[in-house]
């Protein structure tokens, strides 16, 4: 095993693996995950409901909720320092001035008893050892940052008093008020309609770009990936499956999972005519019964006899991209099965 | 099938194809082949919800004006799209044309027939020709129900088949035609996954052989390759059974992908609607056109060209819609005027592609 500390990577996530103890059984809702991120990068974290993006990202900060959950193997490297190793107490100063997080809900929530105001000054004192006069206006500037009118007033205000889209602009300017060298957004524009979730999104880029800030975006949404993303890691039944430069693994997906997704989802570019939409068959796998071997060959069109009896790792398919599948070498050669439909509108 | 009502001609008649109309001008009525009619017709639909204060002396001091003068037809085995944001109205309008949520006014023709104030006898009636697919599939299946009994239940409820075992049979094709095993009916909602809860809602709003389902966002909480099951389902049931959807989705992706016409809804009102792919390539109210570049697709290389319009702000409140145009407290291009006049629809398109909008500066 490689040794702590040789990471040249601002985070790198080894062999993560994470298990809930639950009444019907032990779930490992994170089951060997690698993955990295360099300073400024944007990197997408996309996957399925259930297949353990959450899990995952609580894994890398430390807030699994233990029990019934446990981080059972693994590194999580962060500016060299495995996080892991860490105390309660020095693991409180990594999150916030080192990582920054906004959870999906209703984890996330703000403290709906707390004001705005009190929300994002204690960090700040705690963390950069403002004086309250120095952090309140500090608050100030960051909501004046995140485009809420009249922050000053704004401060005030309790949770419940501002709209979604708002509350969600608070979320980003607690998660940035510590300037962090890495954001872990969680879904965080997913319970926001379109427009306000373009507000928000395009709000996330500008100030990561104009921060340096690295992003580890996670949804489900494959188009708000394939627009904010340098890089994309595609998950399923808690491992990585496919890992790649976004262009590269949306124009040339090579693992059968995100070839199948891909064709899923309908898009706004082709016309009704185009037909019917690819699907894959069945349902994402219990997570206490795991198929053996790849936890994708019940649903996969490609399955040979090997893909029930030996999990495939990781293998190179192309420039910074790699996929676990046996059978990669032919998945890539079917680009006539997907929906190539671009009669792109002006 | 019912013959035409009079009433129900005019209107018909006014929005029907050109051969139609070029007919009916010729007093030739009665020629006419009814499937060309509207199988749905809604015109001028208004549903307001009192807000109301006090405890025990309750007053009314305000309206939500969820739904504010809409209008549209749904043709036999076509599918109408409704897209727009969260508290668009979109769901209301749904309650509202099969009547579980009373019309403040205007009028819902169904079949040929009146469904605002009508008796309970007619609902009875169009309600075994109309089913709804509820938003929440975890909260419309009753969770003491078994799988079987919540299939089967507007059978029971329309009293339409003959013996126990007519009715077992119906039940067990109905879990077929949704892609699931007839032994499954024993089951609790709970025991199912998302996709097969929204199946088992499907086959319920198949039982009573409806020509037309209200489905109210079927596929927004389901993971994406289980959204595209249920969609390739729904399409294959409408080609099977000549089906009518009104299909309400916040999702322009899915809705191209569905419908036949499409429809979109801001505070309360639809701002356009048009035949085809109309709206997604050539959108002229700016709404739509911020809601279609607000839309992520999955294609870096597009993505990343793709200019996107930012609107500014949040949606006001239904209770205290802006004056004039609904969204031009939003909207990039509006100008006083917007402010003074409520825009009414205007037609562009041809008659067989047609095209409506309402914004004072849509150009076309
Ligand atoms: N507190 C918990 N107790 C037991 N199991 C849990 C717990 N939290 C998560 N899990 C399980 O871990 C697995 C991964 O969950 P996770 O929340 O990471 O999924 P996700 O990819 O974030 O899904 P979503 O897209 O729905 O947010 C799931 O099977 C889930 O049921
Ligand atoms: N029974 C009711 N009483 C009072 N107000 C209501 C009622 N039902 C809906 N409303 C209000 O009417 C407006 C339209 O609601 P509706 O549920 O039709 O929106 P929607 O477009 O379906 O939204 P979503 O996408 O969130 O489902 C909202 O402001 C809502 O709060
Ligand atoms: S390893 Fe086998 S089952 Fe898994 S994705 Fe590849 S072909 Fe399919
Ligand atoms: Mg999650
Ligand atoms: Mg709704």
């Amino acid at each position: 095993m490689e040794l702590a500390g040789a990471s040249r990577h601002l985070l790198e996530v080894r062999n993560l693996e994470t298990e809930f103890h639950t009444d019907y059984g032990v779930v490992r809702a994170v089951d060997g995950v690698d993955l990295h991120i360099d300073e400024g990068e944007t990197v997408g974290l996309v996957g399925e409901s259930g297949c353990g993006k959450s899990v995952a990202a609580l894994s890398i900060v430390r807030l699994v909720p233990d029990p019934p959950g446990r981080i059972v193997g693994g590194q999580v490297l962060f500016e060299g320092t495995d996080l892991l190793q860490l105390d309660v107490r020095e693991m409180r100063h990594v999150r916030g001035p080192g990582i920054g997080i906004i959870f999906q809900e209703p984890l996330t929530s703000l403290n709906p008893v707390l004001s705005i105001e009190r929300q994002i000054v204690e960090p700040l004192q705690e963390h950069l050892g403002m004086t309250r006069r120095q952090a309140s206006s500090r608050t100030a500037e960051l909501l004046d940052l995140v485009g809420i009118p009249d922050p000053s007033a704004r401060m005030r205000d309790y949770p419940h008093m501002l709209s979604g889209g708002q509350r969600q602009r608070i979320m980003i300017a607690i998660a940035l008020s510590c300037n962090p060298r890495l954001l872990i957004a969680d879904e965080a524009t997913t319970a926001l309609d379109v427009t306000i979730q373009a507000q928000i999104l395009e709000l996330m880029k500008d100030l990561t770009e104009r921060f340096g800030t690295a992003l580890l975006m996670i949804t489900h949404n494959l188009g708000v990936v394939a627009r904010y993303a340098d890089r994309v890691c595609v998950m399923y039944a808690g491992k990585i499956r496919e890992m790649g430069p976004s262009e590269e693994l949306y124009g040339n997906p090579r693992h059968p999972y995100t070839l199948g997704l891909l064709g899923s989802v309908p898009r706004l570019d082709s016309a009704r005519e185009s037909g019917k939409l690819m699907q894959i068959p069945g349902d994402v796998p219990d997570p206490t019964m795991m198929p053996p071997g790849c936890a994708f060959h019940p649903r996969c069109d490609y399955a040979v006899e090997r893909c029930s009896e030996e999990d495939p790792w990781m293998e190179e398919v192309g420039v910074g991209h790699v996929a676990a599948c046996w059978e990669r070498a032919r998945v890539g050669n079917i680009e006539s099965k997907m929906v190539s439909n671009r009669n792109v509108s002006a | 099938m019912r013959y035409l009502q009079t009433t129900s001609a005019a209107t018909a008649v006014a929005t029907a194809p050109d051969a139609v109309g070029a007919l009916a001008s010729m007093g030739e009525i009665a020629a006419v082949n009814l499937s060309a009619v509207p199988l749905l017709s809604v015109r001028d639909l208004n549903v307001h919800f009192p807000i109301n204060r006090g405890f025990i002396l309750q007053r009314t001091v305000g309206h939500i004006r969820a739904v504010n003068g809409v209008s549209f037809d749904v043709n036999p085995g076509e599918t109408l799209g409704v897209v727009g944001e969260s508290g668009s109205g979109k769901t209301t309008v749904a309650r509202a044309v099969i009547q579980l949520e009373r019309p403040t006014s205007g009028s819902v023709i169904f079949q040929g027939e009146q469904l605002v104030g009508a008796t309970s006898d007619v609902l009875r009636n169009a309600r075994r020709s109309m089913s709804m697919v509820f938003q929440d599939p975890y909260g419309s299946l009753n969770p003491r129900m078994r799988a079987g009994n919540i299939v089967g239940e507007p059978l029971r409820a329309h009293r339409v088949f003959e013996s126990k075992n007519e009715y077992l049979d119906r039940v067990a094709e109905l879990f077929q035609m949704v892609g699931m095993h007839p032994g499954v009916a024993s089951r609790y909602p709970h025991q199912f996954s998302g996709g097969q809860r929204q199946r088992i809602a499907i086959a319920r709003s198949l039982a009573a052989n409806p020509n037309l389902i209200l489905l109210d966002e079927p596929v927004s909480a389901l993971d994406v390759s289980i959204q595209a099951q249920v969609i390739n389902l729904l399409e294959d049931l409408q080609d099977e059974h000549d089906l009518a959807y009104v299909f309400v989705a916040h999702d322009l992706s899915v809705v191209r992908h569905t419908a036949h016409r499409t429809a979109v809804m801001y505070l309360g009102k639809i701002v356009e609607i048009a035949d085809g792919d109309e709206i997604y390539d050539n959108p002229l109210h700016p709404y739509t056109q911020a809601l279609l570049s607000a839309a992520p697709m999955p294609d870096p290389v597009l993505e990343r060209k793709r200019e996107r319009i930012v609107l500014t702000g949040d949606i006001p409140s239904p209770a205290n819609p802006p004056s004039g145009c609904v969204f031009r407290t939003r909207c990039p291009i509006a100008i006083d005027d917007c402010a003074e006049v409520v825009p009414q629809m205007r037609s562009t398109g041809s008659l067989t592609r047609r095209h409506e909008v309402a914004c004072i500066r849509a150009e076309f």
